[in-house]
């Protein structure tokens, strides 16, 4: 293949993976909002081109760690999005068995080392893994997904030091899609902002248009290969917006609506289409929303998870009686 | 057999387990220099200063890299420096280290050890003085070992780093330099048995850690025959020889450093009483601190510790109950 027929295979993979997560998380705020799929979920629809611009650059040794607005971050890492469509329906065979739902999706076949209910919790996490990396000499970085509203709890201030004192392999992604959950978080954030408080600590900061697949794309490219060629961390500042509420019940109604309308207008999805051909386009959709439908009728099908399995990977010693 | 301190006999056991098992690593405030307490002395220099870490002061980050680092494959001994650091660390021990294996479907483990020396040691005060234990056995999927003598820090500490649950190691700070017999093999030790430290059929006394040689002590001068039962772990722990004792004697004392209120000594008590029904002991108490922090100056620390001489008193005091 010429290299520019090998762009546009790069870039119409990109689509595709942009397409399946919304198409996911379009079936999974629906599930959530009839009751079939149990709990809440926290969409990340709008902020896709973020966590496939980055994964386009990761290998499948390389670990990702990840945040409760997640779903797309393990599609893109290339989670099986059946396994997670029936993890958030609460049923057998779901990537947890049912026992950690929308909020603790995890796939360490694909190096997904988890969703996280706990804001800013994965840096620590990722500084860690990246230090096992190093020890045991693996040809690998790590991939640490947060967001805004992380940078103003300890364990960011903690893990960016961390990470640059010991020169880790972790790229750093800040999702700044302008909310910590109903709040919007300049109001709540002084100083600088991520990037800033990220170089503050000695970690390369590069911002970057969330929005534009292929602008992530580039330039995780040029962080990823500074980080494997032993450069130490990079931090990248991704602005995007996240077009549903905090959670799929959140009408958001905080914020004006033609916000909300002017970030569609950017749509990360559109943007990265309207370069490709449009019989490509729509089949790469239809495909999307084809597959994303077959899982969620699959999890209704699904069996439960049998009750005894409350009880099981506990621990060993000392496990429930 | 050969004497030593507490430190040393964990400094050996860590030192044969990063010999043995190249995963083996520790991070940590100030483990270079070997540790507050001299139980990483020299560690640095035999395996290198990428598998004996000194960390920043950031509590979080140690504990989650920790976690991290566990789930890449590797073995990590997390040093907390002291019990009360970890509650800067919570979050990270409670809700990421000990539920990763459920909350993902036992795809990932957590196995490691989080080392926190805890209770009184030398005019402390209030914040580095703390016995939380209870806190921590309340936790599913933790591990709780508490050591009371130098042979069984050295045989817990190898048990902990082989065990793939996570294993929290809390060591008395006031022991680190009590000098006990330890085997020159040192083999890991069990948790969920108890040492059976004395034998007797007056009463059952029931204790861990520090307490250890405190009760050991207060159970030779009390001259009464008291059945005594160093627990070492406390999740799990030894049910079955402490509720067949009790059954034997039909007295229980427990007796702890950590506050009495909804303390572990709680636990051992209830468990006993629902296994040998309402009217199953004639005497039952619990020893521990009152509800108030740790003060700083010595007769005021003295007022809340617990003396081999309290502890004589209560063992009299319930083995006297319907003798």
């Amino acid at each position: 293949m010429s290299s520019a027929s090998n762009e546009t295979a790069r870039r119409v993979a990109m689509l595709r993976d942009m397409a399946r997560i919304r198409a996911f998380e379009r079936e999974a705020v629906a599930a959530m909002r009839s009751g079939e799929a149990p709990g809440v979920v926290h969409p990340s629809i709008g902020q896709e081109g973020v966590a496939v611009g980055v994964c386009a650059n990761l290998r499948r040794a390389d670990r990702i760690t990840s945040t409760h607005r997640g779903h797309g971050h393990a599609i893109a890492k290339g989670a099986d999005a059946r396994a997670m469509m029936l993890e958030l329906h609460g049923r057998a065979g779901g990537s947890c068995g049912g026992k950690g739902g929308s909020m603790h999706i995890a796939d360490f076949a694909v190096g997904m080392l988890g969703a996280n209910g706990v804001v800013g919790a994965g840096i620590p996490i990722a500084c860690g893994a990246a230090q096992a990396i190093r020890l045991t000499k693996e040809d690998a970085i790590v991939a640490c997904f947060f967001g805004d509203g992380a940078v103003n709890r300890g364990p960011f201030l903690e893990g960016m030091n961390w990470a640059a004192l010991y020169r880790l392999p972790v790229l750093f992604v800040c999702e700044d899609n302008g909310f910590a959950a109903f709040t919007r978080n300049s109001a709540v954030t002084a100083g600088g902002g991520p990037a800033v408080r990220a170089e503050a600590c000695g970690v390369p900061a590069t911002a970057v248009d969330g929005e534009d697949v292929l602008s992530v794309d580039a330039v995780a490219a040029e962080l990823v290969a500074r980080i494997r060629g032993g450069g130490g961390p990079q931090f990248l500042h991704a602005k995007c917006y996240r077009w549903e509420g905090h959670t799929g019940t959140d009408a958001a109604g905080y914020r004006p609506a033609e916000e909300a309308a002017a970030a569609r207008g950017r749509d990360c999805i559109r943007r990265l289409a309207a370069l490709l051909d449009p019989e490509e386009v729509a089949a790469v959709e239809a495909e999307a929303a084809a597959e994303m439908a077959g899982h969620r009728a699959a999890a209704m099908a699904a069996p439960w998870p049998d009750p005894g399995a409350a009880f099981t990977d506990v621990q060993d010693a000392g496990a429930p009686a | 057999m050969t004497r030593m301190t507490f430190a040393e006999a964990a400094r050996r056991a860590l030192a044969e387990e990063m010999r043995r098992d190249p995963l083996v690593w520790a991070l940590g405030e100030d483990l270079v220099q070997g540790g507050i307490f001299g139980q990483y002395k020299g560690l640095a220099e035999e395996f290198g200063t990428d598998r004996i870490v000194s960390t920043p002061i950031s509590e979080s980050t140690i504990m989650g890299a920790g976690l991290g680092a566990a789930l890449c494959g590797t073995r990590p001994v997390v040093e907390m420096r002291i019990a009360d650091f970890t509650l800067c660390a919570m979050d990270e021990l409670v809700s990421q280290i000990a539920k990763v294996r459920y909350m993902f479907g036992g795809q990932g483990r957590a196995a490691l050890v989080v080392r926190m020396p805890q209770g009184m040691w030398r005019n402390s005060a209030a914040q580095h003085s703390q016995c939380l234990e209870a806190w921590l056995t309340h936790i599913p999927g933790l591990v709780v070992a508490a050591p009371g003598t130098p042979a069984d820090a050295a045989g817990l500490l190898k048990s902990a780093v082989r065990s793939d649950d996570p294993v929290v190691l809390m060591e008395p700070k006031n022991l680190w330099t009590a000098e006990g017999e330890v085997m020159e093999e040192i083999a890991p030790i069990p948790f969920g048995v108890a040492r059976h430290a004395a034998q007797g059929d007056a009463l059952t006394v029931v204790t861990w850690s520090a307490m250890v040689p405190v009760v050991e002590q207060a159970a030779r001068e009390s001259g009464i025959a008291c059945d005594v039962f160093d627990l070492r772990s406390l999740w799990p722990w030894d049910e079955a020889a402490v509720i067949a004792s009790a059954r034997r004697t039909g007295r229980l004392l427990v007796v702890h450093e950590a506050v009495t209120v909804s303390g572990f000594g709680a636990e051992v008590v209830a468990r006993v009483v629902e296994a040998l029904g309402p009217g199953g002991l004639r005497a039952v108490e619990r020893l521990g601190s009152p509800r108030a922090p740790v003060p700083f100056s010595p007769p005021l620390e003295d007022s809340i510790r617990l003396s081999p001489a309290r502890v004589a008193d209560a063992i009299r005091r319930v083995a006297a109950v319907g003798a």
